[in-house]
């Protein structure tokens, strides 16, 4: 029989603030165990919380971005379970009435190569939440240390409805929402870091089924090839438990990236019964229009939008876009470029996507600190263009830009590197060549166009590759022409 | 309205070890409190909002500036177990 | 023969202090000579900690010196109850879960007192995390009343009351979530008053029931409540329920409001279970403001009946909640019988609490647990609106309302500690107030026969604590219940 697999996620991401969500101990990540705390963050008897502003004005944003509905009103709630990392035992969430509602999220499949676009796609959103991240635990063979940095770092919690049907659509979801959250500045998104983390809710059903089969919740999905590999491997799993005609149950299973298994979990047993109710130390979030509008002129261009931009307004390749679109600097840095100089935005395209990143992964720089300021790529493609210098100067001009940061004009000009149009000088170079190569000459009288080419090398190797190779070829065959 | 506690369930949720006559004591009390909660079902509250604070005020927050965190030492000195700057507990099984 | 510095009050004592007629050193050595006479009896201290509190008048007698003190509260002791947060001194909220809990913060009442000078003076016993009418729920010691030590000072402030009354403190800092001021203030024959929700941060205050708690003063005058209150009142950006408004000057208050006022008397609050010689305290009370040219209107709260069913929901729920956090992992105690994580949990938690925070919790849990939040929990909140309606529907009628603070005077120590939902009722004049927001003022109005306190409950509109106190204080000022004093030598 064939199976047809239902995926669902649960995504949460850090948002990036100075402060926590509900006290202003700072966020770090990597510090020293314990110094990222204050009476709020330990939970000490008699603290009370007060939300973070910004982390609201983040999570309506990402809403807005993702095409939610803002609640007009929202509540905090806790969620109650005991656990060692979460310090209250409580956590501040928002149950029934979360503050993003439906949205969805455009995703595109792989291709048919990485040089062709794939079909792209919506992932609806069922709901988007605050809360706060717990501590950390870690784990030795015979206790347990907690760590809370972490805790009370404000997170979003991103679900999806159970709409995705392989492996390789929910890596194009993560993907597709990750770079939006980057572009937007909500969140660095870095899973290494426990930034971007991923739950997700698995079932299969014979294909042409619509009800849903019994869910298993996957969770330590840490890295985006753990979301990849332990999705399919938890498929395969249940359709061979199917097969071999066992029963799946529902139940929370933990992805082992080193065995690359899953194995169920035993924690939080008994923990589903959460006793939500409003916190009573926290007030409502009432979100009205003037403010979305606010937060609506901060929104970036979605980088789907942004390639299909690219496309019309540039004429630029996929391949060029998918290079330059995910990262919002860097088609920041293209798109200054290019207003420098409209007429050429493929070949700025080239010169940023192929020698800048070249460059700069050599010297372990990032766009942001580039030597080369977007109006001198500018600079370099418009002295190529007016005929200024060849390419193949201009590869001589560029690492000159990049090493010193100069101007390509004031390279161009101190190294004497100006591409010579001096007729008198290049019919001399032409003459010597065609007295000193008759077979080439011979062949071209023959008929043999190409032949040219092996003289005009011999005239660019004569004016050290400063002569015009247009008007060098023009003069060649002017010559050769009178000898027909 | 049934009003007779289930104690093991409400304990365990509770995580507080009872004992046997700490469990038969409770019971026998809180079913008399909850039967005289029951008078609550008279009340007809229909259409009536739920009170949630006595003075309700939206949007109470605070802007987004790192204050000083508490040092390590502060931060553990009443924790009944430490080492390497954090917080000894049994071993947790996940 | 005058009074002995520990009974006089805030005001007087802050008009000699600025003489110069005395210093806070040698008035803080008065308290703490009189602490040790009494205490023995009293019990109202869990600690105290004299070297500190000596430091602290002599720093204000420096300030006092060199003519920067910083208004009346500088060098005035003030009682604390162990369930607000003072830096480097205990919090134990009377439990053994936090029997060696030493605060790394300070509560803003607390901030707030520093900064206006005052002598903060040790830790006041109370029932266990504020939960109970009697303090006989503390894991430390029995308080007694200091005009009966055989019996109980009320909770749970019990030992912010009882050392008031017996001289140990000028003022003190108690805490209300459902009577836990005026109650035991009535019991021990002393003025206490519930702020409106929100007028004081609840920052640095341990929780019992979030959407209920206030701290307030105890005194043995109107104007030192006034005193205390002006010093604690106000905004705090800590407290997300703290409340923008203008803080008055309440003492000014007190001269500048004369009346007279007109005065609700609710009819639910006089019927069954009203001890006749409370009853009839309280109506003399009526009587003397009708007198004084108030005018006195009948007025009905209809839902009082369900005023401690509701409490009871809501306040369990939110201390389930609110207690989780004592577990073992991060507050000192922690059982040395756990078997694994979990069980730490379960060990700690049994060891730490005591009957009646465990019976709380369990009762809270229970109506929070699946299937139950809606029959219990949101129908209490909705029983709770219509409580505050009543009370605002008769505002529209009324400046004040006035009724007993505790149908019975105060009982034996074990009485009722059996029977919990009999000690839970003994609150049904003081928890209305507390579901509604009110502020609520309990002052001294007669003696029993044999001797005991009565209370005059004053309850009042949001935000108006300065009439409250005006209100007040017209009584005070034509009766002299509030200079009696008990018999401890």
């Amino acid at each position: 029989m064939k199976y047809e697999a239902v995926i669902g996620l649960e995504i949460h991401v850090q948002i990036k603030t100075a402060s926590k969500m509900f006290t202003a101990a700072p966020v770090g990540f990597g510090e020293e165990p314990n110094t990222l705390t204050d009476p709020v963050v330990l939970a000490l008897p008699g603290v009370l919380p007060v939300m973070n502003k910004k982390a609201i004005d983040q999570i309506i944003k990402s809403g807005l971005l993702l095409g939610c509905d803002i609640a007009p009103v929202c509540k905090w709630d806790r969620k109650n379970y005991f656990y060692p990392d979460n310090p209250k035992n409580y956590q501040i969430s928002q149950y029934d009435r979360p503050i993003c509602v439906g949205g969805k999220v455009e995703i595109e499949m792989p291709g048919p190569s990485r040089n062709v676009m794939g079909d792209h796609h919506f992932v609806e959103l069922t709901r988007i939440h605050l809360e706060e991240d717990v501590g950390k635990l870690n784990h030795f063979d015979n206790d347990s240390l907690v760590d809370y940095n972490r805790a009370g770092t404000p997170l979003m919690e991103i679900v999806t409805e159970p709409v995705m049907h392989s492996p390789e659509e929910a890596f194009a979801f993560l993907t597709a929402l990750k770079q939006a959250m980057i572009y937007a500045g909500i969140s660095d998104c870095d899973m290494e870091k426990g930034q971007l983390r991923c739950d997700a809710n698995i079932s299969i059903r014979p294909a042409g089924e619509t009800k849903l089969g019994v869910k298993v919740e996957l969770k330590n999905l840490n890295s985006i090839t753990g979301v990849r590999n332990g999705i399919e491997f938890e498929i395969n799993r249940q359709i061979r438990a199917v097969e071999k005609g066992e029963s799946l149950v529902q139940e929370t299973r933990r992805w082992n990236a080193e065995q690359g298994i899953t194995t169920p979990m035993r924690s939080k047993e008994m923990a589903h019964d959460y006793r939500y109710f409003p916190d009573p130390d926290l007030m409502p979030v009432e979100v009205d229009e003037d403010w979305k509008a606010r937060l609506r002129a901060e929104l970036p261009e979605l980088p789907f939008e942004k390639q299909r931009r690219y496309f019309e307004q540039f004429d630029l390749p996929y391949t060029l876009t998918s290079v330059l679109v995910p990262d919002r600097k860097l088609s920041a840095y293209f798109e200054e470029a290019v207003a420098a100089h409209p007429d050429k935005p493929q070949a700025v395209a080239n010169w940023i996507a192929n020698d800048l990143l070249r460059e700069l992964s050599t010297a372990g720089r990032s766009i942001t600190d580039s030597p080369i300021a977007p109006s001198q790529i500018a600079g370099l493609v418009k002295l190529v263009d007016g005929g200024t210098i060849s390419n193949n100067i201009a590869k001589e001009v560029f690492i000159h830009m990049f090493q010193t940061g100069k101007d390509p004009e004031v390279i161009v000009e101190e190294k004497g590197l100006k591409q010579s149009t001096d007729t008198g000088e290049l019919e001399t170079w032409a003459d010597e060549a065609i007295a000193n190569n008759p077979a080439s000459v011979e062949a071209w009288l023959g008929g043999k166009e190409t032949a040219v080419n092996f003289l005009k090398g011999q005239v660019m190797k004569a004016s050290k590759g400063k002569a015009n190779p247009q008007i060098v070829d023009k003069i060649l065959k002017e010559k050769l022409g009178a000898l027909r | 309205m049934k009003h007779s506690i289930d104690i093991d369930y409400v304990a365990n949720l509770a995580r507080i070890a009872l004992t046997d006559e700490e469990k038969e004591t409770f019971s026998r009390q809180l079913d008399d409190v909850l039967g005289y909660i029951e008078k609550l079902n008279e009340v007809d509250v229909s259409g009536i909002e739920p009170t949630a604070h006595a003075f309700p005020v939206k949007n109470v927050w605070r802007d987004d500036v790192a204050g000083e965190a508490f040092p390590v030492e502060t931060a553990l000195a009443n924790a009944p177990a430490k080492r390497q700057n954090m917080i000894v507990v049994p071993k947790v099984v996940e | 023969m005058s009074k002995p510095i520990y009974y006089q009050t805030a005001a007087e004592l802050a008009d000699q202090l600025s003489a110069g007629e005395l210093t806070s050193e040698e008035l803080v050595r008065a308290v703490i000579d009189r602490t040790k006479k009494v205490e023995p009896q009293v019990q109202a201290f869990l600690s105290f900690d004299e070297e500190d509190a000596l430091a602290q008048a002599r720093a204000s007698d420096a300030r006092r010196k060199e003519g920067k003190a910083l208004g009346p509260l500088d060098g005035i002791p003030v009682g604390i109850k162990d369930v607000l947060a003072v830096t480097g001194q205990p919090l134990t909220c009377a439990s053994r879960m936090l029997e060696k809990f030493v605060s790394p913060y300070d509560a803003t009442c607390i901030q707030k007192l520093k900064q206006a000078g005052a002598v903060l003076w040790g830790r006041l016993n109370m029932d266990e995390f504020a939960m109970g009418s009697s303090t006989e729920n503390s894991a430390f010691q029995q308080t007694g009343n200091p005009w009966d030590t055989d019996r109980i000072p009320g909770g749970s402030s019990g030992g912010s009351a009882a050392c008031v009354a017996a001289g140990e403190a000028i003022v003190s800092l108690g805490s209300d979530t459902g009577g836990s001021i005026r109650q035991p203030a009535a019991l021990c024959g002393v003025v206490g008053l519930k702020p409106s929700y929100g007028l004081v941060s609840r920052y640095g205050l341990v929780a019992f029931a979030s959407s209920l708690d206030q701290i307030g003063p105890f005194a043995r005058g109107v104007e030192d409540a006034a005193l205390l209150l002006q010093g604690i009142a106000g905004h705090d950006p800590r407290d997300s329920t703290s409340y923008k408004t203008e803080i008055p000057d309440y003492r000014a208050a007190l001269k500048e409001k004369k009346g007279p006022w007109k005065l609700g008397i609710p009819k639910e609050y006089f019927g069954e279970g009203l001890d006749p010689e409370v009853e009839k305290a309280v109506r003399g009370a009526i009587e003397f403001y009708r007198k004084s040219g108030c005018e006195i209107v009948e007025v009905s709260l209809p839902h009082t009946q369900y005023a401690v069913a509701v409490y009871y929901i809501i306040a369990t729920a939110e201390a389930s909640s609110n207690l989780a956090r004592y577990d073992g992992v991060r507050y000192t105690r922690r059982s040395d019988k756990a078997a694994d994580a979990i069980d730490l949990y379960f060990q700690t938690r049994a060891e730490g609490f005591g009957q009646e925070v465990k019976r709380r919790i369990i009762l809270g849990t229970y109506v929070l647990s699946s299937g139950y939040y809606d029959a219990y929990y949101l129908r209490a909140q909705k029983v709770r609106t219509l409580i505050r309606d009543d009370f605002m529907k008769a505002f529209e009628k009324v400046d004040a309302l006035l009724t007993p603070t505790s149908p019975v005077p105060a009982f034996k120590k074990g009485e009722r500690t059996a029977d919990p939902l009999a000690m839970y009722l003994s609150d049904i004049f003081t928890i209305s107030t507390n579901l509604a927001g009110l502020p609520g003022i309990s002052i001294p109005c007669g003696f029993t026969g044999s001797g005991l306190p009565i209370g005059l409950q004053i309850l009042g509109q949001p935000f108006a604590e300065a009439d409250l106190l005006a209100i007040a204080r017209h009584y005070e000022q034509a009766h002299d219940h509030h200079q009696q004093h008990p018999n401890l030598d």
